[in-house]
């Protein structure tokens, strides 16, 4: 017996229906040899419209099954799920996409449903041809490795090592806490940074499922989601070691502020960043502090150095910058009173949980805030001179000041090409890492099995790189829990006879999937590390390559009911 | 083009106000100049009266606003656009519309005579580019008629004489680059006088323009397209020439010397190097840094038209800020490398300093003082 194929055919509303006439498509499906059952439906992906499918499958005995709809980018797994549920193997389903291909794309009804005529056609004759294929499982490491030892680090290798898994991590300095261990105090609370980090050092250094490794650099990776393997040096010796999924926390740089010249860093020691705000008050105890010995007198804060600046190619904005400096704001009036302190700003973005709040408070305590950034700075005698246009006056005016501090932002990591080029991971336009949906999927990768926590992944405060955190070392964790993971099933075949060994197909594949084997001299393939792109079988000159589910017979099926 | 035109055409809807330019810009220093306002007001105000804004013609389009800008948008540009408005209404001032006529009509804004333009030549040996040198010099337009900036034309030939450099001149055929034309907002006549440049240029097998003027380089460098040739600015060329070890400096200069960025060539062309290299070259002298200087130098107020148009607080000169910072460094000699650097810092030094006081030099004069 031939197989007998279902079609159903989607309206999607008035967004196919409008255009292709359902009605008259179906009515061809049904007169197709091998088509045992079409129907047409107001919603397919719908839970009416899939409850069809698989009574049909069962009533009819249907054995392949065609979606006349949307992109199988949409709803392929959908209805994949529903053939499955109906007993049939989820590849035996192939869609024909009569929405954004045709609908959505043309005007004329008469053409448009001719045209949806032929998809439909094309995917019935694919159909015939289809196989079952088998979703296989490979069993997971269960441990993961954190790299990056900062608070993002630390935060997700305790909730990882919390769940009773194995943490390797990994941190390139002697010692744990990143930028967090240069802070004084935490905005919006001014709780102080210290204690609260040595608590989590402390937590990390003592866990027993904690495997730290300071001074310590990722230097190799092979493997996949499940079965990493990471070469890890300190310089004198490698570990290789065996993990299921990793979590990313590289952290971030500061802004070079000698990259904005106008400013004169580098040049005035009156000069200085935030984070050197952050130790000239952390040194004193936060009680006074002194610039060559004096109580500064006049303290100007200057915001965006470096940010939501096109010039030298940072076009974001940094999210800490305004709250750090109305916070250093505040403790330079807290420990000089009768300072004049001045923050120059050109918005201040006070979004976050009790921000508004904080800066309302530290503009109550007499910090000043005055509209207009400032565009440079030079010196009259021996006092710095901050020029800058009131914008709200809209008068140019020229500040003295005994110290300046830039809110200099936050930038990717000098070394993130390097990581990213180990690691596989695409980097988003602003030099971050890039994740693998901004709305759905914000701590995974496309790598599967790598996930982002930190600055790594973009600008974020404390709370929001904790959270963010939680949520890799959570995703990490999940196929830690399954103990399996699901591997792609649609992948390429070797023709061991027409095989040469040729090696062109290791080179065009991105996924190291193909390895000549020594004795055979033919090429190999690694299923799982296989995404099913289809790159080697187009390369190989013997047409020794096969890809799974896109066979040169099924393609050609397709190609011959469309012309 | 009309005011309504200016957002679209400059992106003036992407300014976000941030006072940057204005803050950056040296004619706020001195005069109600503010182009972070005009941009606001172009914007909000379909019937902004541009004929009455009378500081449109302080700007000497020195770049500042432009480097600062962190949208990448271009304030210098924008005044450009402003003042284009003005000049196909006809609404300009007299000084700025007798330069315009005379660059029409002369091929220079100083209302010399086009056949006497080479005349500071004669008797130098100086040969013209269709004889066949593979350099070619542009003097451009003060170095030929300006009496004081001829010296340095002067400097240079005898120096490239020295470093047995093969190298001609236009003479005669030569005319403005049109620099100051497309400041002035006579974007017409810059398009003009560059054509009639390209159609000199054309038969004559160059390989590298050196020009005395910073305003000449850009113009060749940044609005000239399709060029078959290098163009350099002068600073660029001896300075090669000093590391190839063509150019021999034996004399000893000693001198207190200070160096005045020129706009053109330090803040819109990041060209800070190569001069300090040929004043650190000479034996003797000792070379001092301006508190302002490369990237934040203070500009002398000579670009942008401003040679032909007093602005509107000629009592009050950034130029006499200039000298006295250098008098105050202790210098002897301001130093330069730009025409209108020279001319204004001159008159400014007559002022401030008087006659016996600080020196204003270009970069040049230095170097021949030292062959």
């Amino acid at each position: 017996m031939g197989p007998r194929i279902g079609v159903y055919v989607c309206h999607c509303g008035v967004n196919i229906a409008a255009t292709v006439d359902v009605e008259e498509v179906t009515r061809f499906a049904q007169g197709l040899p091998s088509v045992a059952m079409a129907r047409d439906y107001t919603y397919m992906c719908s839970d009416p419209g899939q409850a069809l499918i698989k009574e049909d499958i069962k009533e009819f005995g249907l054995t392949k099954v065609v979606v006349a709809s949307c992109s199988p980018m949409m709803h392929e797994p959908t209805f994949r799920g529903t053939i499955q549920e109906a007993g049939l193997n989820p590849y035996c389903l192939e869609m024909a996409n009569i929405r954004e291909q045709c609908s959505w794309v043309h005007e004329e009804e008469e053409e448009a449903t001719r045209k949806a005529i032929q998809l439909v056609a094309a995917a019935v004759d694919k159909a015939f041809l289809l196989e079952p294929l088998e979703e296989r499982r490979v069993a997971v490491t269960s441990a993961a490795l954190v790299i990056g030892g900062g608070i993002a680090g630390m935060q997700a290798a305790l909730d990882i090592a919390n769940a009773g898994f194995q943490v390797y991590l990994v941190e390139k300095e002697p010692r744990l806490g990143g930028h967090l261990a240069q802070l004084d105090k935490t905005f919006p609370t001014l709780e102080p940074v210290a204690p609260l980090l040595a608590e989590e050092i402390r937590e990390v250094e003592g866990h027993p499922n904690i495997d730290l490794l300071t001074s310590a650099e990722v230097i190799g990776l092979e493997g996949y989601i499940g079965n990493f393997k990471v070469n890890v040096t300190d310089q004198a010796t490698i570990r290789d070691l065996k993990v299921g999924t990793i979590v990313v926390a590289t952290g971030y740089d500061i802004f070079d502020a000698r990259l904005k010249p106008e400013y004169g860093y580098g040049i005035y020691e009156k000069v200085i960043t935030g984070l050197q705000f952050e130790r000239l008050v952390s040194l004193s105890g936060s009680r006074k502090f002194w610039v060559n010995e004096k109580e500064p007198q006049d303290v100007l804060f200057i915001q965006c150095v470096g940010s939501r600046d096109k010039s030298v190619g940072h076009e974001y904005c940094s999210r800490i910058c305004c709250m750090y400096t109305a916070k250093q704001a505040l403790l330079v009036k807290e420990m000089l009173p009768q300072a004049r302190v001045t923050v120059l700003y050109m918005d201040v973005r006070a979004y976050g949980k009790g921000f508004e709040e904080f800066y309302d408070q530290v503009r109550g305590e007499g910090v000043l805030y005055r509209r207009g950034n400032p565009s440079e700075i030079y010196k009259n005698g021996k006092r710095l001179i901050v020029r800058v246009e009131d914008t709200l006056l809209g008068e140019p005016v020229q500040l003295e000041a005994d110290l300046v501090v830039l809110a200099t932002g936050i930038t990717p990591r000098r070394d993130s090409p390097k990581i990213a080029n180990l690691l596989k991971l695409p980097r988003s336009p602003d030099g971050f890492f890039m994740e693998a949906h901004p709305k759905l999927r914000p701590v995974d990768t496309v790598t599967e099995g790598i996930y982002l926590a930190g600055c790594c992944q973009g600008p974020k405060d404390i709370p929001d790189t904790v959270a963010q955190a939680k949520a890799a070392a959570a995703s990490a964790m999940i196929p830690l829990c399954q103990g399996q993971v699901k591997v792609e099933a649609v992948t390429s075949i070797i023709d061991e006879e027409l095989c040469s060994g040729c090696g062109i197909c290791a080179e065009m594949c991105v996924y190291d999937a193909l390895s000549l084997h020594e004795r055979k001299g033919v090429m190999t393939i690694n299923e799982v590390l296989c995404k099913g792109c289809g790159a080697c079988a187009a390369a190989c000159p013997s047409k020794a390559i096969k890809l799974s589910h896109f066979t040169p017979a099924q393609i050609l099926a397709q190609v011959d009911a469309l012309v | 083009m009309e005011v309504q035109d200016l957002a679209q055409a400059y992106r003036l809807f992407e300014c976000i106000q941030c006072g940057r330019c204005t803050g950056g810009c040296p004619m706020s220093l001195k005069t109600r100049f503010n182009i972070r306002r005009l941009i606001y007001e172009a914007l909000v105000d379909e019937d902004m009266d541009l004929q009455s804004k009378e500081v449109l013609w302080d700007c000497s389009t020195c770049g500042t606003c432009t480097l600062r800008c962190p949208k990448g948008l271009d304030p210098t540009d924008i005044v450009i656009g402003m003042r284009s408005i003005l000049v196909d209404g006809g609404r300009i001032p007299p000084t700025i519309r007798d330069a315009l006529k005379s660059l029409a009509i002369r091929g220079n804004p100083l209302t010399m005579a086009r056949e006497e333009r080479s005349d500071w030549a004669e008797g130098l040996g100086v040969r013209e580019i269709s004889e066949g040198a593979k350099v070619l010099y542009f003097v451009g337009c003060s170095p030929s008629y300006d009496p004081r900036v001829q010296k340095v034309a002067k400097a240079l030939v005898q120096t490239f004489k020295k470093a047995d450099v093969e190298f001609g001149i236009l003479g005669n055929e030569e005319v403005c680059c049109g620099s100051e034309a497309r400041r002035m907002g006579e974007t017409g006549l810059f398009e003009m006088l560059r054509e009639l440049n390209l159609e000199t240029l054309e038969p004559y097998p160059v390989e590298l323009m050196v020009t005395t003027s910073p305003h000449c380089y850009d113009a060749f460098q940044n609005e000239y397209q399709g060029l078959d040739f290098k163009v350099q600015h002068y600073t660029q060329f001896v300075a090669g020439l000093i590391d190839e070890g063509k150019l021999p400096l034996s004399k000893e200069v000693k001198r207190v010397v200070t160096y005045q960025d020129p706009c053109f060539l330090g803040k819109q062309n990041k060209i800070f190097e190569e001069p300090r290299k040929i004043l650190e070259s000479i034996p003797g002298l000792e070379l001092r840094e301006l508190d302002r200087s490369r990237e934040r130098s203070l500009c002398c107020e000579g670009g942008g038209g401003r040679m032909w148009a007093e602005g509107t607080n000629p009592e009050e000169r950034l130029a006499h800020t200039r000298v006295q910072e250098a008098m105050d460094l202790g210098a002897e000699v301001l130093a330069t490398a730009c025409p209108f650097c020279l001319l204004t810092l001159e008159d400014a030094a007559k002022t401030v300093a008087g006659e016996g006081g600080i020196q204003v030099m270009d970069i040049m004069e230095l170097v021949v003082e030292a062959l």
